[in-house]
């Protein structure tokens, strides 16, 4: 995209929040294979070798070797890149960028299932429908977010409402004031594959590690030379406290 | 990645109509030019115009194999301010368009002179139609290659290697075509042709090579730690995240095992370039014109197995997420 567009609607993802519960996973496909992107077809779902289309996956990883290893559950979906390689290459124009809030879709009515931005997608994030022959990804619930049917605060895509670790922020990156932007601002927000320029909207916050520091003296009651373990001795009546209640 | 048969046939079979055409105008050119004496024999280009076209069909029907839904493929033209298939996509056509032109010209021999040069050579309509078609054919030539090459992140493809070998495989194919074909019609072109095809099989072939040589050298950019953002040294996936099959695992890998593809591309290397050079070298001793259409037909068979090895051999950064089941 040439023109920098207003708003950038995209997802931050915590990863030291996520469980890994799959959440995100089962609520985007209820929601969307019954909705305006449907549906997400299963191939023998029931069967030998079955498959399907997702729009989310949860992966798990693992850094470190035994017993200082960390498992990492890593949510992965469309970026909705600011600049997406899979946009220009489509030959029929069904794959587009919206420039009033920059969510990437496809047109189901122009695709030809080419599967070309699928190629050009270097994170894998579009899937192909064998069912309707034609190309399906995240649409960050653009038929949920603008619902005005429903209550202002449930405007939001299904993974981000199933999420029970809050573990999914949404809403505009340009905006620097937003949850979004100051999460991405304040704690770290990555991008990934940085290395071919997409600018990937989707951030993810890293692994955070919460380390304190304690010192030998520390260990030790500073307030207690004797080492006597024991009730303080009381002050006598009359004499001079701070307040005239505490006594020294 | 997996190699479609759809696109494999589109590539190769016009490979050889693009190579078929240019080596016909060549032909031409050269005896327009006078470097030979003996007159063409009748409707040569006519009928050489329509072999070529019929290799542009059907590369062109085995491209709407590819599609899921052909009868929108017109709407493919559409965004050729962006894309290249959208540029191959209305250049396929425009070169089988321009082979009809040229073919037809030369059927009905209707050939006005346009323009005469200072050594009384002329320029006619047909040699006129014959550079537009062949300037055309250089163009989907870069709009193939292009396809593939502008793919930046799979490194095996980003290279101008890539369009190079295209056009070189193209035209060798469509050269050693061309000789066959002289030599059914007895035309007077085939040495022409012969010298033409054996250059350029080895002008592949070196291509080819350079390539191989170059993907073997590749330093990826992308790597696991780059794909999560976590940049431990020792990080692995424990899951992809589900147990099914999905489109991520079958678009992106090739069914073969890792041991196929130095087979195949042995395999490819022979039977793409060594053996047909050699049966060329046969022919051209022998004059055998049954040796060059054996040529054609080995080299054809080779080129399939090159343009399997050609997308098998591509690694995608997405196969980084998906590696392991649990």
């Amino acid at each position: 995209m040439s023109d920098p567009i207003a708003k950038q609607l995209a997802l931050v993802i915590d990863l030291n929040v996520c469980v890994g519960c799959h959440a995100c996973v089962t609520s985007c496909k209820e929601w969307n294979t019954s909705g305006w992107a449907g549906s997400m077809p299963d191939r023998n779902p029931y069967d030998a070798d079955p498959s399907g289309v997702f729009f989310n996956r949860v992966q798990t990883y693992e850094a470190g070797t035994y017993p200082n290893t960390e498992t990492i559950h890593f949510p992965k979906s469309c970026l909705h890149c600011e600049d997406p390689p899979c946009v220009p290459v489509c030959p029929t124009g069904a794959s587009y960028k919206r420039i009033e809030d920059g969510i990437v879709l496809v047109d189901y009515d122009k695709c030809i299932g080419c599967k070309y931005c699928s190629w050009a997608c270097p994170y894998g994030a579009r899937e192909f429908d064998e069912e309707s022959g034609v190309m399906k990804k995240c649409t960050l619930c653009v038929d949920r977010i603008y619902d005005e049917s429903i209550e202002p605060e449930r405007r939001k895509p299904a993974c981000v409402l199933a999420c029970p670790a809050g573990a999914r922020l949404f809403g505009d990156i340009i905006d620097p004031d937003s949850e979004v932007s100051v999460a991405i601002r304040e704690e770290g927000g990555y991008q990934l594959m940085p290395e071919w320029g997409t600018k990937a909207s989707n951030h993810y916050l890293p692994r955070r590690k919460t380390r304190q520091v304690i010192h030998a003296d520390e260990l030790i009651r500073a307030d207690n030379p004797l080492k006597k373990e024991g009730p303080l001795p009381k002050a006598k009546v009359g004499a001079p406290s701070l307040d005239d209640v505490t006594s020294w | 990645m997996r190699p479609a048969f759809s696109v494999i046939f589109l590539t190769t079979l016009i490979g050889v109509g693009q190579g078929l055409f240019l080596a016909l105008v060549a032909g031409q050119f050269y005896w327009v030019i006078g470097a030979t004496d003996i007159p063409e024999a009748q409707d040569f280009y006519a009928i050489g115009s329509l072999l070529a076209l019929v290799f542009m069909g059907g590369g062109l029907i085995s491209s709407f194999f590819h599609l899921a839904h052909p009868e929108r493929a017109w709407r493919a033209a559409t965004q050729w301010r962006t894309s290249w298939l959208s540029r191959e996509v209305i250049a396929l056509p425009a070169v089988m368009g321009l082979l009809v032109l040229y073919g037809g010209l030369h059927w009905l021999d209707w050939r006005p002179v346009l323009m005469t040069f200072g050594n009384m050579k002329n320029l006619d309509l047909t040699m006129a139609t014959g550079y537009l078609g062949a300037a055309l054919v250089v163009a989907l030539f870069i709009c193939t290659g292009m396809i593939y090459a502008c793919m930046k992140f799979i490194q095996e493809w980003a290279s101008p290697l890539t369009v190079l070998n295209f056009a070189l495989m193209g035209s060798s194919s469509g050269f050693v075509m061309a000789t066959a074909y002289a030599g059914f019609m007895e035309s007077p072109l085939e040495d022409f042709f012969a010298g033409g095809a054996m250059f350029l099989t080895i002008a592949a072939l070196v291509g080819r090579i350079a390539s191989i040589v170059r993907n073997k050298n590749i330093k990826y950019l992308s790597s696991l730690q780059s794909a999560v953002g976590l940049h431990h040294r020792n990080l692995r996936q424990l899951t992809r995240g589900f147990t099914a099959s999905s489109f991520n695992l079958k678009e992106f890998f090739h069914p073969g095992s890792p041991a196929l593809l130095p087979i195949l591309t042995m395999a490819y290397m022979v039977s793409a370039f060594v053996l047909p050079i050699a049966l060329m070298a046969f022919a051209w001793g022998t004059g055998s014109i049954s040796a060059f259409a054996l040529a054609f037909a080995v080299q054809y068979a080779g080129l399939l197995v090159e343009r399997w090895v050609f997308f098998a051999e591509a690694s995608h950064p997405q196969n980084l997420y998906y590696q392991k089941v649990a």
